[in-house]
C-alpha cells in the first residue's frame, strides 16, 4: 500500500510540483475562453477545472494526465445553455458524470479497439482546429492593438524558451501574460481583459445542488446532451490516455479511467461547474515539464485556484489577446504535425479517415460525430480491403465431366457478389464440385450466395456436391466458443 | 521431487552489500535440494527526465519530438542499467561456480519492478532468495530493503531474506501459532528437501497450556518425515524479542516464519509482526507464503 502510494504520489516530487505549475498556467485561458463560449461566466470554467483536477488526481486511472474544462465539452453545451440556462447546465454535468460511471463499470473502454489509428488522428487535429476556431471571435471585429498584442504574445512563447537557462526555468506562458499585461496597464490599451468576460471566482468553489425540477421533463431536457458529453469526455480522456502512455510508457487503467472521469464531473457539477475531460495539449505540456505522478495533477488543480484566488485584481486586468495566443500554442501543440507528413505516405483509404473525421467535426462542432463516421468508414474500407481476399480457381475432369471450383479465402457481405460471379453456370457439365475446405463464411450473405450458386447449377441440369461446408461456416457463430481458443484460430486459418 | 517440472531457485542479484550473500545462500539452497540456479536481476530504471524544461510551451510536432526524446533517454538509461545488470551477474555466476558445486546455472534480466518480476517466475520457483537491505536502502541498522514489504506480499513461494554475511545454515527454527497458516507452513517444510537432515525448532510464544502443547506436538508429528532432529518449544513473553532471545540462546541459523497474518488495515495502523522481524533481523529468515 505505502508502495503504491508513493509510486503514484511521491516519486517524482520536484518535477511533478513543477509541471503542476506550469499546467496551471496553461489551464486558466483554456477555462475562461471556453466557459465565454459555453455562454456561462469564466467562474463556472475556473471552478469546474479546479474541481476537475483535483478529483481526478485520486480517481483517475492515468497517473500525470490533465483533465479539467475543455474546448471540446463546451462546444457541445452551447444550446442547452442558451435555451435552459446555467442550472440545466449543472444538472447535464451531474448525468453526464453518472453516464460515464456507468461505463466504467460496464468495461466500455474496451471499445476504444475500434477507434484505429487514423481516427484519433483526425480527432486530435479536428480538436485543435476547434480550439483554434474557438478562438476566432476575440480575434475579429478588433483593433490591430489585438492583432498586436496576439502576435506579440505567440513571439514571446516560442522565442522565450530560446533564451539560455531563463527559458528552461520560467514558463513562456506564464512570460506572455504577465508581460502583456502590464504593457496592457501602462500603455492604458482600451482592449478587452478577463474582467469584461464576466464574473470570477471570489471564494472557493461552494456546493450547490442544481436547482432544477426533478422531473421527467428536465430529464429529456439534459439527458441528449449528457450523453453526448459523457461519449465525447470519454473519447478525449481515452485518446490521450494513449498519448501519455506512448510518452511515458507506461500503462493506464481505462475503466478506472472512466469511473475517474464520471466522479470527477459529478463534482464538478455539485460545485457549480461544467463538464470537462483530459485535455491533450495540456497533458503533453505537463509530461513535457516534467510531470509523471498524481501529485502533478493535483498541483495543476490547486495551483489554479490559488492563482485565481490570489491574482483576482490582477486577473481582471489580463487582456484577452494574451489567452488567445497561449490558447494558439494550445491548439498548435494539439494537432499532430506527422499526420500532414504522413498524408502522402500512408493509403488513400487511411487518409479519407482521418480527413472525414476532421471534416465532420469541423461542420457539427461534435467529436462524437466526428469518431462515429471515422469509425464506420474505416470498417467499410476494411471490409473491402479483406473482401479482396476471395479466390475461386477451377478445373475440369474431362473424364467424368466435372468442374471442380476450389474457395481460398474470406466470403462474407462484401466479397459475396465476387463468390457468385466466379462460377461460370453457362458451361454445360454434369458434375459441380465446389470446395469450401480453405473457405470462410463470416456472414448469412455468403451462405445464401452458395445456395444460390447450387440452384442455378441444378437448373443447368448439373449434380451439384459442396465439400467442407462444416468447417467453413464454423466462422458464422457470433460466439466463437471453441474457435476462439489459439488452436481453433489455427483452425480456420486453415492449417 | 512431488512435481513433475523442476523448480528452481532464483537469486535476486542488485548491486547492494547482501549480493554476494544472495549467491553463497542460494547456491547452498540449491544443492541441499539438487535444484538448478537461476541468477536474476531486475532492471527496474527510473523514468523520470532529469533536467525539467518548464518552457511550458507546445508548438508543431511538438508530441513527436517529445517522444522521441523520451524513448531515447529510456534507451540510453536501459542500457546501462543492462551492463550494469551483466556485470552483477557475471560476479554473482563466478562466485557461484567457483565457490560451490551447482552444475545448472542461469542467468537472466527483466525489466519490471521487483514484485512483478518475482510474480512472473514464481510458477517455475521453489525459493527465491533477496538482500535483507537493498540497493537504495541506506546503511544504517533497522533499514528494510525498499520493495521487501512488497515483493513479499504479492509473491505466493517461501522467500529466503539474508543478511550481508553467509554462514552455512546447520539449524533452523519455525515461529509457529498454531494458526492454519502455521500449519500449511509446516507442511510445506515437511514436504521440502531443504529441510532434510537439518535440526529443527519448533517454536511457540505464549503462556504454557495444554492446547499449545496440543498443537505443537501436532505439528512435530507432521514433521518426523524428515528425519531430522526435532526440539519443540513455548517461550513466554512478547513475540518478536522471545523469538530473538530464543534464537540467540540456541545459536539457530535460520528463522522460518509465515508472512502477514492479519488485514492491511490493521497493519497499517499497528504495524505487523512480519514487519517488525524484518526490521530487526540480522540472520537469514525464510518467509512461506
Amino acid at each position: 500500500m505505502m508502495d503504491t502510494l508513493r509510486k503514484n504520489w511521491f516519486s517524482n516530487i520536484r518535477s511533478d510540483l513543477l509541471a503542476g505549475t506550469v499546467v496551471a498556467l496553461a489551464l486558466i485561458p483554456e477555462a475562461i475562453a471556453f466557459s465565454i463560449i459555453a455562454g456561462v461566466d469564466p467562474k463556472v470554467g475556473l471552478y469546474s477545472s479546479f474541481c476537475i483536477a483535483v478529483i481526478i488526481a485520486f480517481t483517475g486511472g492515468r497517473p500525470g494526465m490533465i483533465s479539467a474544462a475543455t474546448g471540446a465539452m463546451a462546444l457541445l453545451m452551447v444550446t442547452l445553455v442558451k435555451e435552459h440556462g446555467l442550472q440545466y447546465l449543472l444538472a447535464a454535468t451531474l448525468l453526464t458524470g453518472i453516464i460515464q460511471i456507468a461505463a466504467g463499470y460496464l468495461k466500455l473502454a474496451g471499445l476504444m479497439r475500434f477507434v484505429s489509428r487514423s481516427v484519433v488522428t483526425g480527432f486530435v487535429n479536428a480538436l485543435a482546429i476547434l480550439i483554434f476556431m474557438a478562438q476566432l471571435p476575440e480575434l475579429t471585429g478588433v483593433t490591430w492593438h489585438v492583432y498586436a498584442m496576439t502576435a506579440a504574445g505567440l513571439a514571446i512563447i516560442y522565442l522565450f524558451p530560446l533564451v539560455p537557462v531563463v527559458g528552461r526555468l520560467v514558463p513562456s506562458p506564464l512570460v506572455c501574460i504577465v508581460g502583456l499585461t502590464i504593457v496592457a496597464m501602462v500603455i492604458g490599451l482600451d482592449i478587452r481583459t478577463v474582467g469584461d468576460m464576466g464574473e470570477l471566482p471570489d471564494t472557493l468553489p461552494i456546493f450547490l445542488w442544481p436547482d432544477v425540477p426533478l422531473t421527467l421533463e428536465t430529464l429529456l431536457i439534459i439527458l441528449p446532451y449528457s450523453l453526448g458529453l459523457a461519449v465525447v469526455g470519454l473519447l478525449e480522456s481515452l485518446m490521450t490516455a494513449t498519448i501519455v502512455d506512448d510518452l511515458t510508457d507506461t500503462t493506464s487503467d481505462r475503466d478506472r479511467e472512466c469511473k475517474g472521469q464520471g466522479i470527477a464531473n459529478i463534482g464538478a457539477g455539485l460545485f457549480g461547474g461544467m463538464a470537462g475531460c483530459a485535455m491533450i495539449g495540456q497533458s503533453v505540456i505537463n509530461v513535457k515539464s516534467g510531470g509523471r505522478t498524481r501529485l502533478s495533477t493535483l498541483t495543476a488543480g490547486v495551483f489554479l485556484m490559488i492563482l485565481v484566488l490570489v491574482l483576482d485584481q490582477w486577473l481582471v486586468q489580463i487582456p484577452m489577446a494574451a489567452l488567445v495566443a497561449v490558447m494558439i500554442m494550445v491548439s498548435i501543440g494539439t494537432f499532430s504535425w506527422d499526420s500532414v507528413r504522413n498524408l502522402r505516405k500512408y493509403p488513400l483509404s487511411t487518409n479519407i479517415v482521418m480527413l472525414v473525421t476532421v471534416a465532420v467535426v469541423v461542420a457539427t462542432h461534435n467529436l462524437a460525430y466526428g469518431v462515429l463516421a471515422g469509425v464506420l468508414l474505416a470498417a467499410l474500407f476494411f471490409a473491402n480491403k479483406i473482401g479482396h481476399y476471395m479466390l475461386v480457381t477451377s478445373e475440369f475432369d474431362g473424364r467424368t465431366g466435372t468442374r471442380r471450383y476450389t474457395v481460398v479465402g474470406q466470403v462474407f457481405f462484401s466479397s459475396a457478389e465476387k463468390f457468385l460471379d466466379s462460377f461460370d453456370f453457362r458451361e454445360a457439365v454434369d458434375n459441380v464440385v465446389i470446395d469450401l475446405h480453405q473457405a470462410h463464411f463470416w456472414d448469412i450473405t455468403a451462405v445464401g450466395a452458395l445456395d444460390k450458386a447450387v440452384i442455378r447449377f441444378r437448373r443447368e441440369g448439373a449434380d451439384v456436391e459442396v465439400l467442407g461446408l462444416n468447417e467453413a461456416s464454423a466462422t458464422i457463430v457470433d460466439r466463437f466458443g471453441e474457435h476462439g481458443k489459439p488452436e481453433g484460430v489455427g483452425q480456420i486459418m486453415g492449417q | 521431487m512431488l512435481q513433475a517440472e523442476v523448480l528452481q531457485i532464483v537469486a535476486c542479484i542488485d548491486g547492494s552489500r547482501a549480493a554476494p550473500a544472495v549467491c553463497d545462500y542460494a547456491a547452498w539452497a540449491s544443492e541441499h535440494t539438487a535444484s538448478p540456479l537461476m541468477l536474476l536481476h531486475v532492471v527496474d530504471k527510473e523514468r523520470y527526465p532529469a533536467e525539467p524544461d518548464l518552457a511550458g510551451n507546445i508548438g508543431l510536432g511538438s508530441r513527436e519530438q517529445l517522444l522521441d526524446e523520451l524513448a531515447e533517454l529510456d534507451r540510453k538509461r536501459a542500457r546501462l542499467a543492462l551492463e550494469h545488470g551483466h556485470h552483477l551477474l557475471d560476479h554473482a555466476h563466478a562466485r557461484v561456480s567457483q565457490k560451490s558445486g551447482v552444475s545448472e546455472i542461469s542467468k537472466r534480466q527483466r525489466h519490471d519492478n521487483l514484485a512483478e518480476a518475482l510474480t512472473a517466475l514464481e510458477a517455475g520457483t521453489r525459493l527465491f532468495v533477496l538482500g535483507l537491505r537493498g540497493e537504495n536502502s541506506s546503511n544504517r541498522e533497522m533499514q528494510v530493503g525498499s520493495q521487501l514489504e512488497t515483493v513479499i506480499r504479492s509473491v505466493h513461494r517461501p522467500i529466503l531474506l539474508v543478511p550481508d554475511q553467509f554462514t552455512p545454515p546447520r539449524s533452523a527454527m519455525l515461529a509457529f501459532d498454531g494458526s492454519e497458516t502455521a500449519f500449511r507452513g509446516v507442511e510445506m517444510m515437511a514436504a521440502s528437501p531443504l529441510w532434510r537432515g537439518v535440526p529443527l525448532h519448533l517454536v511457540m510464544v505464549g503462556p504454557d497450556t495444554a492446547d499449545r502443547r496440543r498443537l505443537l506436538e501436532l505439528a512435530r508429528a507432521k514433521l518426523e518425515s524428515l528425519g531430522s532432529e526435532i526440539v519443540v518449544a513455548l517461550c513466554a513473553g512478547d513475540v518478536v524479542p522471545a523469538l530473538h532471545e530464543y534464537q540467540q540462546e540456541q545459536g539457530i541459523d535460520l528463522l522460518v516464519m509465515g508472512a502477514y497474518g492479519h488485514s492491511k488495515v490493521r497493519r497499517f495502523l499497528l504495524g505487523s509482526t512480519t514487519t517488525t522481524m524484518l526490521k530487526t533481523a540480522t540472520q537469514p529468515l525464510i518467509i512461506l507464503r
